[in-house]
């Protein structure tokens, strides 16, 4: 079975179609949708890696970043961060709140399974 | 307003005006002699009381104006006797000082809006949202592998959808941009957009100045159509109506229409026909009243930088916002040949481009005299080929609108490059 990958956007084509690229190269996806329940559904899916869109209903992605590396035991997981702004500022942010990695839309389908690839050690 | 008496009362009973009245309350006018004696009479107070709350406020300010970032030296602890020795001064540092605060006030206002605008950020995040799934998408089915026929036909379906989608969000956000002209939002925009934008509504034309007996740039501006805004477009107003009434004073609207009517929109015939210049006749054409059907007639006007000083757009004809425009234009052709009337067929890079006439000339935009250099404005005329007539014989001029969006590639007058990458 493939490692598992959370995504965690909220524009449903681009789920569809990460979901498919990322399903197609051997992972196993899961996908949510919301900001204000994202934190739990990282603790009950206990994904390998999470992709998470910056811009989401209820909650931001910078913040949900921040309480999830206060967790115990979530500061190693690699977040691939997605967002829809690429100034220097942004990527910054990124960064300090704890972001492996930081892609910005739009990308292709390329970029983002050989970053997956790489946040997973493949 | 002390003792419960009506502002405007008290003002007629004492013999000024309620708005003048207002202004000496606000302490923005000083009061002093028999107007001081009159106030304090109606209202029972002492008059050297009133007068020491318009002297109070003033040092009051001063203080406030002192606490900025400033060096302070020891003179500066006593406003009061700045105030009592040079009340003219004084109320003048004051002045100043609340201009500061509403400047930077509106600078923050204006940075904070470009940085933080929720609309115009959900509206970018829209767009790029969409273009991201597009991509995505579009990579699937174009890349190589195996896809499900039920797959292949879903991503088929969110393709129509989501350009469907891209073609909304973005013209949402075009509109969005071009709001930023409306006069409602001060500040966002030039004094020259300002204007821009009322002619556009009034259509260009002014049918205040086509009577026999018009009335005068200010009274337009006032009037029922009249144009809101910045103190610098209403200058730039008033010296545009000016020109215009002058216009319309040499070439009147009925004797120009049947002209035009009879020999068409030849600029050196209607010039002759009248006696007056080339760049005059330019302009005429670009007033005249729209009528259904016609295609509307596009004008620009350049000063001897190179900088786009008027702008009436005409469909397929791009003319850029900001920045410089295309170098080919014949209006730079003119400029660089004084007083040489230029004809030219032109036609932009883009999906739908058309041929247009162009006339273009560059004339003295101001007396000549000796003591600074003579100073050019050039103004070119846009006729497309519906209205002007087509000359096949003619060669067509390969022109852009400016370099940031044009796809010619291989331009020699290119100064940077294209932001599109792969043309139209």
């Amino acid at each position: 079975m493939g490692k598992r990958v959370l995504l965690i956007e909220d524009e449903p084509n681009i789920i569809e179609a990460i979901r498919f690229v990322l399903s197609r190269a051997g992972y196993v996806v899961d996908t949510h949708s919301d900001g204000s329940t994202a934190l739990g559904a990282i603790r009950s899916k206990a994904p390998d890696m999470v992709i998470l869109d910056v811009m989401l209903p209820n909650k931001s992605g910078y913040d949900i970043l921040r309480e999830l590396r206060a967790e115990e035991g979530m500061a190693g997981l690699p977040v691939l961060m997605l967002t829809a702004r690429g100034q220097k500022k942004d990527r910054e942010m990124a960064e300090r709140y704890g972001a492996s990695r930081y892609m910005t839309k739009p990308f292709s389908n390329a970029e983002m399974i050989n970053s997956v690839a790489e946040l997973l050690d493949e | 307003m002390h003792l419960g008496m009506r502002q405007s009362v008290l003002a007629r009973t004492v013999g000024v005006s309620a708005a003048y009245l207002n202004l000496i309350e606000h302490n923005r006018r000083r009061i002093a002699g028999k107007l001081l004696i009159d106030i304090g009479r109606e209202l029972g107070v002492d008059p050297a009381l009133l007068s020491e709350g318009a002297e109070s406020a003033l040092i009051e300010a001063l203080r406030d104006a002192a606490a900025g970032p400033v060096e302070h030296s020891h003179d500066m602890a006593r406003p009061e006797d700045f105030a009592g020795r040079f009340p003219g001064w004084a109320r003048l540092v004051v002045a100043q000082h609340r201009r500061i605060v509403a400047l930077e006030h509106t600078a923050e206002a204006l940075t904070d809006r470009l940085t933080h605008d929720p609309q115009l950020a959900a509206s970018i995040h829209e767009v790029l949202s969409v273009v991201t799934a597009i991509r995505s998408t579009a990579g699937i089915l174009a890349e190589p592998g195996e896809i499900d026929p039920d797959w292949q036909k879903r991503f088929h379906r969110n393709l129509y959808e989501d350009s469907r989608r891209l073609a909304e969000s973005s013209q949402a956000l075009v509109e969005y941009l071009d709001s930023a002209d409306d006069e409602t939002e001060p500040g966002l925009t030039l004094p020259q957009e300002e204007l821009e934008s009322w002619l556009e509504r009034r259509g260009y034309h002014i049918g205040e100045l086509e009577v026999e007996a018009p009335v005068s740039g200010k009274d337009v501006l006032l009037g029922a159509d009249g144009m809101r805004g910045s103190p610098a477009a209403h200058s730039m107003a008033l010296d545009y109506l000016a020109q215009y009434a002058m216009d319309a004073r040499i070439m009147p609207l009925d004797r120009f229409r049947q002209a035009v009517a009879a020999a068409g929109p030849d600029p050196a015939v209607l010039a002759a026909r009248f006696g007056c210049d080339l760049a005059a006749v330019f302009r005429r054409l670009a007033s005249l009243p729209q009528e259904d059907a016609v295609p509307r007639i596009g004008l620009v006007q350049c000063d001897s930088s190179g900088t786009l000083t008027f702008r009436k757009p005409v469909d397929g004809f791009a003319l850029p916002r900001f920045g410089a425009a295309c170098p080919l234009w014949p209006l730079y052709q003119a400029l660089v040949r004084p007083m040489t009337p230029i004809r030219m067929r032109v036609e932009q890079a883009g999906r739908n481009a058309s041929a247009y006439l162009t006339y273009a000339i560059s004339q003295p935009a101001t007396p000549a005299g000796f003591e600074m250099p003579q100073v050019f404005r050039a103004t070119m005329l846009i006729l497309p080929e519906d209205l002007a007539g087509r000359d096949e014989a003619a060669a067509i001029l390969p022109i852009g609108s400016s370099c940031r969006i044009c796809p010619r590639s291989a331009c020699q007058a290119r100064r940077e490059p294209s932001i599109l990458t792969d043309g139209f």
